[in-house]
């Protein structure tokens, strides 16, 4: 593939970069990567994602736009409350960038459809916000192999954590399973300051970029967290762990199912369907 | 005796996990534990002893995204 004028110039501060260049725009434009999510941090990532010319942006959310989205999930506007996430996202990434293709699934992410809607990706971004959904990506990526980008926010702290399957550390090796049902609440439940989202998407972003172009050190078997009230970050070195259900020494995981969903967020009156 | 925990030394005296996570008042449900970069299971915290100069951290659940 070449590039157009148009595009040389679009991308030419990336190529500028000596670890990017045009051979790394390139690769880039190669990549195809898939977003679980099109929220809070699905919004930042595939909007970055998209200006830094990716390919192919795959985004899966069965759900539509509410007006208490608007603090935080950038890739939705006023009057898009109401319309499907996924088109809304698919519009804007269009208008940033119409290199993307972007490719949009109206539907939930489950263990019977999981690893169908991985297998032509390079690398998967964490943007659910339930607990059996993230252990549902950490274990599919597994199975798939694809690289995976964590990412968690609450209130005002976040996480980010890079896995590359059978080689790092996986979200199971730290936490093993989700916690008991309503002891750790949602952003729903809980808030969030939607900068913070921002702030942990871009990284997942940055990340995903590193994989892709195969530069600097991954964010893999280290754990970074983020304080917004101290504006600090913290970070965990990690390893895989032997006793890992997943991906250790005798794994008890052995294929894709769900975790059930956390009763608080069913028997929250008024909470229902929306997140 | 001194541990570190999350990066901060603290004075405390403590045998194992479990007297360490009862001294900060966390549920060991709601963390993964972490002695000196090693996982510590659920099910071994209060038979894994701490000793003056190790490294604990607690990785609380973080479960949000959109
Ligand atoms: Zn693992």
């Amino acid at each position: 593939m070449s590039f157009t004028e148009e595009q040389i110039t679009r991308y030419s501060r990336h190529i500028l970069l000596p670890e990017v260049g045009g051979k790394g725009q390139k690769k880039i434009a190669q990549a195809k990567v898939f977003v679980v999510g099109a929220g809070g941090l699905g919004s930042p990532a595939a909007l970055y994602l998209a200006a830094a010319g990716i390919g192919t942006i795959g985004l899966i959310d069965s759900d539509v736009v509410d007006r208490s989205n608007l603090q935080r999930q950038v890739l939705h506007h006023t009057p898009d409350v109401g319309r499907s996430k996924v088109q809304s996202a698919k519009e804007k990434i269009y208008l940033l960038n119409p290199d993307v293709t972007v490719e949009t699934y109206e539907d939930r992410f489950t263990a019977s459809n999981a690893m169908d809607y991985i297998a032509p990706y390079d690398v998967v971004i964490d943007g659910v916000d339930t607990f059996p959904a993230k252990f549902l990506i950490n274990d599919a990526c597994y199975f798939a192999e694809k690289p995976l980008v964590h990412g968690g926010i609450l209130r005002f702290e976040g996480r980010v954590f890079s896995i590359v399957p059978k080689q790092s550390a996986c979200y199971r090796c730290i936490f093993n399973h989700p916690p008991p049902p309503g002891l750790v609440p949602s952003c729903q439940e809980a808030g969030i300051i939607g900068v913070v989202a921002g702030i942990i998407g871009t990284i997942q972003a940055t990340e995903t970029l590193k994989l892709i172009l195969g530069i600097g050190d991954p964010l893999t078997d280290r754990i970074l967290d983020f304080d917004a009230r101290k504006t600090a970050f913290r970070e965990i070195k990690t390893k895989r762990n032997a006793r890992c259900p997943l991906c250790g020494d005798h794994p008890t995981i052995t294929e894709l199912f769900e975790h059930e969903q956390e009763a608080c967020q069913l028997q929250t009156p008024g909470a229902l369907g929306v997140s | 005796m001194q541990i570190t925990i999350n990066g901060k030394p603290e004075e405390l005296q403590a045998d194992t996990i479990m007297d360490v996570l009862k001294h900060k008042d966390i549920d060991p449900h709601m963390v993964a534990v972490e002695l000196n970069t090693q996982i510590v299971e659920r099910d071994q915290l209060d038979t894994t002893n701490v000793r003056d100069g190790d490294k604990v951290e607690f990785l609380f659940y973080m479960g949000g995204g959109t």
